[in-house]
């Protein structure tokens, strides 16, 4: 059977449109899935509930570059953090043991751009917490 | 929000002069016990009404990272440095330690400098004062100015003079040197046509774009910056500026600096030394 | 920092079974690999300190996995229990293999 001019445009252009669809689901920053993704990885399957797990970090962070951040979660075994809108999600994951004395820990991370930091706590019982933190990134002023 | 609030206030504000805009609650700078002085009075004759360290211009987060001789990254080059000057080195086969003995010998040179040097014909920096040593008396080959090795140990030496207040010698041969620095300041250059001046004199406190201005003393150099990731020196730091007002910048170690950093020391005049400091 | 050298605070003495804070940084510049070369326009490649562990005796008290986006000489801090005199042992392991390491005495009384 042949095709028209016309039905062949038509398929072309919504060969095209899919494909373009397809493309805008992964945007270059870290896309929904691959945040999930590592949620999931990390907690072996379990949604992560509601709990005792907190995160301290400025407000508005004055450089993108150091951006000091504190993560603790009382009886946690580990602590993930996420960048949501950093190229690749993942920051750092810390683990404790009998020997913690608290399960905190403190470190210092890049942030590309204004965005929400996710912590995830997997507990000894298996279950998951998270909570997650608005940090506004500056961009820019002067200075070399 | 207070910062928020004050941020857009000093915005209004526009090109007038307040202290109100530096939104830091009043905070101290106490490093390990010690307080150190973040702002002096100016004298009568100075441009400036009241004298501010950097400190005061950045966030609560930058702020404490001073505020901690392990919290502050740049210890880490402090300990290199120590190395270094206990490291035999050149034709002499000597450390620094052999004639200098204890670094903290060197308290208030980093207060001091730029000073006049009769053998160099100009001022000298501390970087030109280290090379001068590792070539004339240890025998070894000098080390570049933004290099690990001299930031490094402008670091060490600037910090056996923290918490001292800059005292540099301004009358003599180190006149003329000032007056071609303060020409520097007030010069307008670049395509975005502007000098140190407009944004550190007229508008300290404000915003420039994201960044919150500072009086742009050098107090506390060299400085671990943020944005840097790692220490930098005075020239390094003129010469940014001098980049993104999109002008042709002078070079580190050039007269013209050495020029621009007596006159913005003498600037600074009865501030504390911080160095090594964080800032953005 | 042309170096990679490790720092840590770390009290010298604790009272058994007390919590201290422990303090570490490690001089690196944690490329990304994001970066390109301003020249060639290539991606400069990634090498980063991926994981850092401390032990107490011989036992794991603390361990972070590490990505690209932690700063540049990366800072940890975090808490101890002191159960007895001992030596905490601290390690860092580079994206190439090398591993840099640090021991420090906490005597408990």
């Amino acid at each position: 059977m042949t095709v028209t001019r016309r039905e062949a445009l038509g398929l072309a252009v919504g060969g095209v449109a899919a494909l373009t669809t397809l493309r805008f689901a992964a945007p270059a920053f870290a896309a929904g899935n691959a945040i999930e993704d590592a949620i999931m990885e990390f907690t072996g399957g379990s949604t992560p509930g509601d709990g005792d797990i907190t995160i301290v970090a400025p407000e508005i962070a004055e450089n993108g570059n150091t951006v000091p951040i504190e993560v603790s979660a009382p009886g946690a075994a580990s602590i993930m953090l996420l960048a949501t809108g950093n190229p690749s999600p993942g920051v750092a994951t810390f683990h404790f043991s009998a020997l913690s004395g608290a399960q905190e820990a403190k470190t210092r991370i890049r942030l590309a751009k204004t965005q929400d930091i996710i912590a995830v706590a997997k507990m000894p019982d298996g279950s998951a917490i998270t909570t997650k933190r608005s940090v506004k990134v500056t961009i820019g002023g002067c200075g070399g | 929000m207070k910062r928020t609030v004050s941020i857009l206030a000093a915005g209004i504000l526009g090109g007038a002069l307040s202290t109100a805009s530096l939104a830091d609650d009043g905070r101290e700078l106490v490093i390990d016990g010690e307080t150190i002085a973040t702002t002096t009075a100016a004298a009568d004759d100075h441009p400036l009404s009241e004298i501010i360290s950097g400190w005061r211009f950045r966030s609560a987060e930058t702020q404490a990272l001073q505020m901690d001789d392990f919290e502050n990254p740049a210890f880490v080059a402090i300990e290199y440095a120590e190395e270094l000057w206990e490291e035999p080195a050149g034709t002499s086969n000597k450390s620094c330690a052999n004639c200098h003995g204890s670094f903290d010998g060197l308290a208030g040179l980093r207060a001091e400098l730029p000073r006049w040097n009769e053998e160099m014909g100009k001022p000298a920096t501390l970087e030109m004062l280290i090379n001068a040593s590792i070539e004339t008396h240890q025998g070894a080959e000098p080390w570049k100015w933004e290099s690990p090795e001299m930031l490094a140990m402008t670091a060490l030496i600037g910090l056996a003079s923290r918490g001292m207040p800059v005292a540099l010698k301004t009358d003599g041969p180190m006149a003329d040197w000032i007056k071609k620095g303060e020409e520097l300041y007030y010069t307008r250059v670049g395509q975005l046509d502007l000098a140190c001046a407009n944004c550190h004199e007229n508008n300290y406190g404000n915003m420039i774009r994201a960044d919150h201005l500072s009086q742009g003393q050098v107090n506390g150099f060299p400085v671990y910056r943020l944005k840097w990731g790692g220490l930098g020196s005075i020239h390094r730091r003129f010469k940014g500026c001098m980049d993104q007002v999109r002008a042709t910048p002078y070079t580190r170690g050039s007269d013209e600096f050495i020029a621009l950093e007596a006159y913005v020391a003498s600037r600074g005049m009865g501030l504390s030394v911080e160095t090594p400091s964080v800032r953005n | 920092m042309a170096k990679v050298k490790p720092r840590v605070k770390v009290p010298k003495t604790a009272s058994v079974n007390e919590v201290v804070t422990i303090k570490t940084l490690i001089s690196h510049p944690m490329e990304s690999g994001q970066r390109k070369d301003s020249k060639t326009g290539e991606a400069i490649p990634r090498k980063i300190i991926n994981k850092f562990a401390a032990s107490f005796n011989g036992e794991p008290v603390f361990m972070a996995n590490m990505e690209p986006s932690v700063s540049a000489n990366p800072y940890i801090e975090f808490q101890m229990r002191v159960p007895e005199t001992g030596v905490v042992r601290f390690e860092w392991t580079d994206d190439d293999g090398s591993v840099y390491d640090l021991e420090k005495t906490i005597t408990a009384a």
